[in-house]
């Protein structure tokens, strides 16, 4: 019987020859250490590049997307395609392990193939080896949502990944569910953390002055490389205000073309973005803002094997949950780019030596926690995922709980774009759950609404994830309905987007002037009292035992 | 102690409902329109201000309605000889169009204010500049008042 | 109650010619006369409806406020520095109360 490894390197081998970049290293080579970090250096300046590790410490399973709508100028482009699609587009190999790495099709098959990827310890190997090859040259950016959204960065109120990082040694970072934990708290990370936490966008609500350092400067390489640090616009409307009442956030246009002048003036060679924008957002801006050479973009998540241009601008997107690092080599001559080479680098765990100093911190981390988390409480005979604009089959599960543990008509579960995969046949652990729900502001709210608030809600959120300009969206997926389904038609206007609301028990419309018995969880407005949304699940499935949802069986999509 | 929930305090009702809550009016339809095409007729004595010169800045999303900042600018050398004397601000959504109106001079170097103002929904803000020629010049801005929640 | 306004201003020694910034905040319900009580009656309009900041004496930006202003309202503008004195920062109430704050600026 094969290993895995063993089992990887044939499979990589035997995959179909393609021609292109990224995929060819897979069809052509066999899937090695070696070759996941081949790079052919090019220039005096390497960046690399990890966001969105929603507090992931360890190697796991997570399904990439296989609907993911761009409207307006972004229909139809990359971050906006998916599946199959998406493979064909990058001229992927299905089968292969880019095909896995990067896209939804046949994920069940494949991640039994190819296995888990991420792992702080793997990324650590690969930032030491890319360290050792390019000494002075590099430098180390994480784009945010990396302290919270597990069980240990939930309890430990992201202090495990703040050690972790530490450890990585990166040069800055800027945040979002950072936010999470609360002004002091932040503030109290901060002052410890040992590198820079940067964003230009966020001001004082009472002064309205900056309340972070807007910019890093560096020399590598013989090259001073300004970095200017973008927290996520919208944190104060998708994740609780209260939890940080005195600082006002917003895209801030003005502001950045401020300080990429400031940046210029002060000489730098380089200007880089470290952007929690989302993807649309930062192709959007890096249209009207001149002066950027380099966004290393993060939030929705996406995971691009080849750098988007927009005019002069480098866009690179580097996945999430620790499923990859960029490298971008470059080379930079008389303050412009004349040179780049790029590689997303997918973090093969079963391929990647772990980092023995990274993987004992997160064992320790770990240790008193593990067995709690690894408690079996049910079994899944279907595929269980989140990701994607609309309900997940995990979210359903979700959904599922919130009805029968809260005794509620309707459910709603938040559109977030994190949480672990889970393949059919495997045991649910008390882990999983967690993965998908570790939030500071978890209880689970029992009340009414009327079938028109209903709708009023589902209107609101699909125009800040379908509002054809970037600016006005809000960058989270659909929120997650349970004991109802509808159709949304993304190209319409808001507040004319969803029909067919109907109750599922019923399968009568819903009533607009009807109160309904709603449940749900990670409310924005202090004082929400309930169970936290882990119990509710957990409960749920330990009733159950066994689980299953099967893909968009609640939601009809269209688009022109 | 069981709490009960008042309808405003649910999930996901955030700066919207605070808004519509202060300035009294149940949640209207998005783009409602009140008053402000007469008051800015009044203004204007009835010409049609040219859409330049003028920069609105606010948020794209507001984090509150309650209170969102709101920066007016407007490009003039602010000499005796050409400058702005008075900038008009209103909203088409909110019960009453007026939001605020600025009164520059030469002595004032620029034509910049910033202040908090109160959106009871999504809307249009709309800002026009007189200048001591008597010729007018206009902005707008769409700022959306969402639930919110359920991002990331 | 007299309300102390709070005023910064990002100089206090300029050039001629320089502009200055001013921020203030003041305490104030800022009520709509749009809201309604308990009872259902409305509760009537109070809010601070003028600003005026004066330097010197002379007036260098002035404001008319209507109820859509945020309570404790915010205002924030620059004039150009060209003499020295005081910088007298003016709210009148509608019930014809004023506040008033002052700082000052030395212009060189």
């Amino acid at each position: 019987m094969l290993s895995r490894r063993d089992f990887l390197q044939v499979a990589a081998a035997t995959a179909a020859l393609v021609p292109g970049g990224w995929s060819q290293a897979f069809a052509q080579q066999r899937l090695t250490q070696a070759e996941l970090l081949r790079f052919e250096a090019t220039g005096n300046v390497t960046l690399l590049h990890i966001a969105d590790l929603h507090g992931q410490l360890q190697p796991l399973l997570f399904r990439e997307p296989s609907i993911n709508i761009g409207v307006g100028d972004a229909k139809g482009l990359v971050p906006h395609i998916s599946g199959r699609a998406l493979l064909d587009h990058y001229k992927i190999a299905p089968g292969s392990a880019a095909a896995y790495a990067l896209s939804s099709e046949d994920f069940t098959a494949l991640a039994k193939s190819y296995g888990r990827l991420g792992g702080l310890d793997r990324i650590a190997t690969i930032v030491k080896a890319v360290r050792a090859e390019r000494g002075d040259r590099v430098l180390l950016f994480d784009g945010g949502d990396t302290w919270q959204n597990s069980y240990t960065s939930l309890i430990t109120k992201g202090q495990d990944m703040v050690d972790c990082l530490a450890l990585l040694r990166p040069d800055a970072m800027t945040g979002h569910w950072e936010f999470t934990l609360g002004t002091d708290r932040v503030k109290e990370l901060i002052e410890k953390l040992g590198f820079k936490f940067l964003a230009q966008n966020i001001r004082d609500t009472e002064w309205n002055e900056p309340a972070f350092e807007a910019m890093a400067t560096y020399d590598r390489g013989g090259v001073k490389i300004a970095v200017i640090g973008q927290a996520f616009p919208y944190t104060p409307i998708a994740n609780p205000r209260w939890m940080i009442p005195t600082w006002s956030f917003g895209i801030r246009e003005d502001e950045l073309r401020a300080n990429v002048a400031k940046a210029r003036e002060s000489g730098a060679d380089l200007v880089v973005l470290l952007s929690h924008n989302g993807f649309d957002v930062d192709r959007k801006l890096a249209s009207r803002v001149s002066g950027i050479d380099v966004i290393l973009t993060s939030h929705t998540h996406d995971a691009l094997p080849e750098v988007v241009t927009v005019g002069k601008t480098l866009l690179i997107a580097s996945g999430c949950h620790g499923k990859f690092v960029s490298r971008l080599d470059l080379d930079v001559r008389d303050k412009q780019v004349k040179g780049y080479r790029f590689r997303l680098i997918p973090v093969f765990s079963d391929v990647i030596t772990a980092d023995s100093e990274m993987a004992a911190l997160i064992a320790k981390i770990r240790v008193p926690h593990e067995k709690m988390l690894g408690e079996r409480i049910g079994k899944t005979d279907s595929l269980l995922y989140r990701r994607g604009n609309f309900n997940g089959t995990l979210d359903d599960i979700i959904c599922d709980a919130l009805l029968s543990e809260r005794d509620a008509e309707i459910a709603l579960s938040p559109g977030f774009r994190w949480g672990t995969s889970i393949l059919p046949g495997q045991d649910i652990t008390r882990e999983d759950i967690y993965n998908a729900t570790a939030i500071t502001y978890p209880a689970t709210y029992r009340t009414t609404m009327s079938g028109a608030r209903l709708k009023e809600i589902l209107e609101d959120v699909a125009d800040n994830l379908f509002n054809p300009d970037p600016y006005y969206q809000q960058g989270g997926d659909m929120v997650r309905v349970g004991g109802m389904s509808y159709t949304i038609d993304v190209d319409k206007p808001v507040g004319n987007r969803i029909s067919d609301l109907t109750v599922t028990r019923t399968g009568k419309p819903l009533d607009p002037a009807r109160e309904y018995v709603v449940s749900g969880w990670a409310s924005v407005n202090e004082g929400t009292e309930g169970p936290p949304v882990w119990e509710v699940v957990m409960r749920h499935i330990e009733k159950k035992r066994v689980v299953a949802a099967a893909p968009m069986s609640r939601i009809r999509v269209l688009q022109r | 102690m069981k709490r009960s929930f008042d309808r405003r305090q649910v999930l996901m009702l955030g700066a919207g409902a605070a808004a519509i809550a202060a300035l009294g009016i149940p949640g209207g339809p998005a783009y409602a329109k009140n008053d402000y095409e007469e008051v800015i007729a009044k203004f204007t004595g009835g010409k049609t201000p040219t859409p330049s010169k003028v920069k609105l800045d606010l948020p794209e999303i507001a984090e509150n309605g309650n209170t969102v900042p709101m920066t007016v600018s407007v490009e003039s050398p602010m000499t005796p000889q050409s400058h702005v004397t008075d900038v008009l601000v209103v909203t088409d959504g909110n019960p009453r169009a007026g939001v605020a109106t600025f009164h520059f001079s030469p002595a004032s170097g620029i034509a910049e204010a910033n202040t908090r103002i109160r959106l009871a929904t999504s809307q249009n803000i709309i800002a026009v500049a007189k200048m001591n020629d008597g010729s007018f010049f206009t902005a707008s801005k769409a700022v959306k008042v969402t639930i919110g929640g359920c991002g990331g | 109650m007299s309300v102390k306004p709070r005023i910064k201003l990002d100089k206090k020694e300029a050039k001629k010619g320089d502009l200055v910034e001013v921020k203030a905040l003041v305490s104030h319900i800022m009520e709509s006369g749009q809201r309604k009580d308990r009872d259902g009656k409305t509760i009537p309009r109070k809010i601070l409806n003028k600003f005026t900041c004066t330097v010197n004496g002379k007036e260098v930006f002035s404001a008319d406020f209507e109820p859509a202003i945020s309570a404790n309202p915010y205002i924030q503008f620059r004039f150009r520095a060209q003499e020295s004195g005081p910088v007298v920062l003016t709210w009148i109430d509608d019930d014809g109360s004023k506040i008033v704050g002052e700082e000052s600026i030395k212009v060189n």
